[in-house]
């Protein structure tokens, strides 16, 4: 046999063995036909005709946005809480390598992937809501308005993608056999930690700063100077609140992708995570109470605002802190999930009513997304689901490498 | 002295982390404070008679398809892409019983918000008064119709590069030395051009030289700032049209206070965030060490 014949057949079995997932092509292509599957098929069969309808007519053609509602569903969804459910990475990443809490460390690599996959779809959502997308790098190069506060969103979103990608690189680079390139990166790893967790406050803050300028048209009760502040607390809240319900998840569905020989501590975790869910919703409930207080408009509590803050504040905030303390308690893993499950609603709740629900709240005329808009931002859900998928299947992401057990510091 | 942008950007470059960002010569070019000569337009409600010569003039001005001429003021109008000025009927009725009319478009603000908050310059305040839009530039993020406390920008949404539209105070008119197209058509003299600190002057002239006849406020002159646009009125301000409950301050100012915490987060967080990384792996050695030393002992 030639020596190029060799290699070509050295090709097809890594193409086999990194791809295929070990099968034969057509072994593979028939792994695929699954009911998870035929769900997916159906939502990009009507997803991505309105995405080429997006492109191909323009954001009038999908959209129900208009001249007094210039951001709907795709910003709100997509953009700002896309951001912040994909603050488990940050989150996680600061607990083990800053504070040393080594438990958390099994969902450190799934949550850095959600995270970065969160951002790539947040680029994703951001470019079928522009109107000329093409021109997102004029902000770093041409004309860039460096009095604005998407500038710094921008360049923290831009270098925070990188360092996601830096993080969540030794993973890659394991299922690629590339010992000595992520030797290299396990050097510069905290100091990427450092810079993440730096990008994150900053960022994530400032998605809360849009809305500064916008005393008048968001309600006072979810109107305040200190927008920032609650946006970056409730992040961490989302970040703790994502990694409880996504490992569940993951660990139920990749059940086989786990390491029998190296069983993960799954109460420890969880309740550890509840534990810190617990106090961060603490205070981040009498944080956002003091947004209230400051705004003094008390008398607002008796309309039908009053009741649907009511909602968000007790029902999403106070309500999964308690659960979350009940759960340490009682060692209950099911009522964390369930907390977790709620932490994470209440943060998308809080992302709607400032951008969405209690914007404009004096006009009588309300935004409702179109059909479209709404099969959209599923497809880019799915998409981010289906490669999160791909990517779990084959890099060491839920257990680690055998040829690197141990050796994360 | 609150810390203002331009510092904000000297400490961060200081901190090293944003070295690769240009200069802050940017923030003065799309912020310029206004010279003492910047215009404005000093509307006189009173005056104005509802005869809409000044849309019609704006639209043959931007060359606007020209303004629907069936208008029995029923239902008030907005401005819209192909549309950068509307006039409405006011909702009260001056005390002589005669309707009252009120012309809206972009105000120009003298700190405007939409252009602080536009990441790519394409909004820009010019010393001189106008706050121009650079089609050019813009990727349409839509921020600026988010911020605007007025509702002036408009998106071309059913186009596929769209572009914002709104009033641009003529300001190629204005370089040749020539008002508004609005401000020149107007035969009643509801709209004087002149110099904005003139023509406060000018109106507080009218409102105290006539007393009873005018409310006793300018409209514009502490709004959002300030603008450009400077209205009275001998019916209350609020039956204009014009929106209620825009603040008194700058907008761009909210938004600083968030951004003068930048450079305190960049320059603090990673010293902080490394010193409690080597605490904790300072502890975790000593720990080790510890447990090393018993097994030693025994």
């Amino acid at each position: 046999m030639s020596e190029q014949a060799i290699a070509r057949q050295m090709n097809g079995s890594w193409v086999r063995d990194k791809i295929f997932l070990g099968l034969t092509p057509a072994e593979y292509l028939k792994s695929l036909v699954t009911p998870a599957n035929a769900v997916i098929a159906v939502i990009l069969a009507a997803g991505i005709p309105c995405l080429v309808l997006r492109f191909a007519k323009g954001l009038g053609a999908v959209s129900n946005l208009s001249q007094t509602w210039p951001w709907g569903l795709w910003v709100a969804f997509d953009v700002i809480s896309g951001v912040a459910l994909a603050a488990g990475g940050y989150t996680v990443a600061c607990a083990v390598y800053i504070f040393g809490q080594k438990t958390f460390r099994p969902v450190l690599r799934p949550a850095i992937l959600t995270g970065f996959l969160g951002y790539v779809f947040v680029l994703f959502g951001l470019i079928v809501d522009l109107g000329q997308p093409w021109r997102l790098p004029y902000q770093f190069f041409l004309t860039p308005g460096t009095t604005a506060v998407m500038y710094e969103v921008g360049w923290c979103v831009f270098l925070y993608l990188i360092v996601l990608g830096l993080e969540f690189a030794p993973a890659a680079l394991e299922w690629l056999g590339l010992a000595k390139l992520r030797r290299l990166l396990e050097m510069m790893s905290i100091g990427i930690i450092v810079l993440g967790v730096t990008l994150s406050t900053l960022h994530q803050s400032s998605l809360g700063a849009f809305f500064l300028m916008t005393p008048e048209k968001v309600h006072p009760f979810w109107y305040s100077p200190f927008l920032p502040i609650f946006f970056f607390i409730s992040s961490i809240s989302a970040g703790i609140g994502m990694v409880i319900v996504e490992s569940s998840l993951s660990h139920r569905a990749f059940h086989d992708r786990l390491d029998p020989k190296a069983p993960v501590d799954m109460t420890a975790i969880t309740l550890g995570l509840a534990k810190a869910g617990a106090l961060v919703l603490f205070a981040y409930f009498f944080i956002r109470l003091q947004g209230l207080a400051g705004s003094g408009r008390w008398d607002l509590l008796l309309t039908g605002w009053g009741a649907w803050y009511g909602v968000e504040m007790l029902g999403f905030i106070l309500l999964p802190s308690f659960l979350f303390l009940v759960s340490v308690r009682r060692e209950s893993v099911k009522l964390a999930r369930f907390a977790g499950a709620l932490t994470v609603l209440g943060v998308l709740l809080n992302r709607f009513n400032v951008s969405l629900f209690a914007y404009n709240w004096t006009l009588p005329k309300r935004y409702v997304p179109a059909a479209a808009e709404i099969l959209i931002s599923l497809t880019i859900v799915t998409l981010g689901v289906v490669v999160f998928r791909w990517i779990v299947n084959r890099m060491p992401v839920l257990a680690e490498h055998p040829d690197y057990r141990g050796s994360h510091e | 002295m609150p810390v203002n942008r331009r510092q904000i950007l000297k400490l961060a470059a200081a901190a090293g982390a944003t070295a690769a960002l240009p200069g802050p010569g940017g923030a003065e070019a799309a912020l310029a404070r206004p010279s003492k000569d910047a215009r404005a337009v000093l509307v006189d409600i009173a005056n104005c008679v509802g005869c809409r010569s000044c849309e019609m003039a704006c639209s043959e001005a931007n060359r606007l398809p020209e303004p629907e001429s069936d208008v029995n003021f029923e239902t008030p109008r907005a401005t819209g892409p192909d549309r950068f000025t509307v006039v409405n009927r006011a909702t009260a009725k001056s005390a002589g019983g005669d309707e009252r009319f009120a012309k809206t478009q972009c105000m120009h603000c003298v700190e405007p918000a939409c252009a602080s908050g536009c990441v790519v310059r394409a909004l820009e305040k010019r010393a001189d008064g106008p706050v121009v839009y650079h089609a050019d530039r813009c990727l349409g993020c839509r921020y600026c119709m988010v911020a605007c406390p007025f509702g002036v920008p408009k998106y071309e949404y059913t186009k596929l590069a769209p572009i914002v539209r709104k009033c641009t105070f003529c300001a190629e008119r204005q370089a040749e030395g020539k008002p508004p197209a609005c401000a020149d058509a107007c035969p009643n003299g509801a709209l004087t051009f002149g110099k904005r600190a003139e023509l406060i002057e000018e109106a507080k002239k009218r409102i105290y030289g006539t007393p009873g006849k005018y409310v006793s406020e300018i409209y514009g002159e502490l709004e959002a700032g300030g603008t450009s646009w400077l209205y009275i009125s001998d019916v209350p301000l609020q039956t204009l049209g014009l929106p209620p409950g825009v603040s008194k301050t700058s907008y761009p100012e909210m938004a600083d206070r968030a951004l003068s915490a930048v450079p305190f987060v960049i320059t603090l967080w990673p010293p902080l965030l490394m010193g409690l990384w080597a605490m904790n792996k300072r502890k975790e050695e000593v720990a080790a060490a510890g447990k090393a030393g018993e097994g030693r002992h025994e």
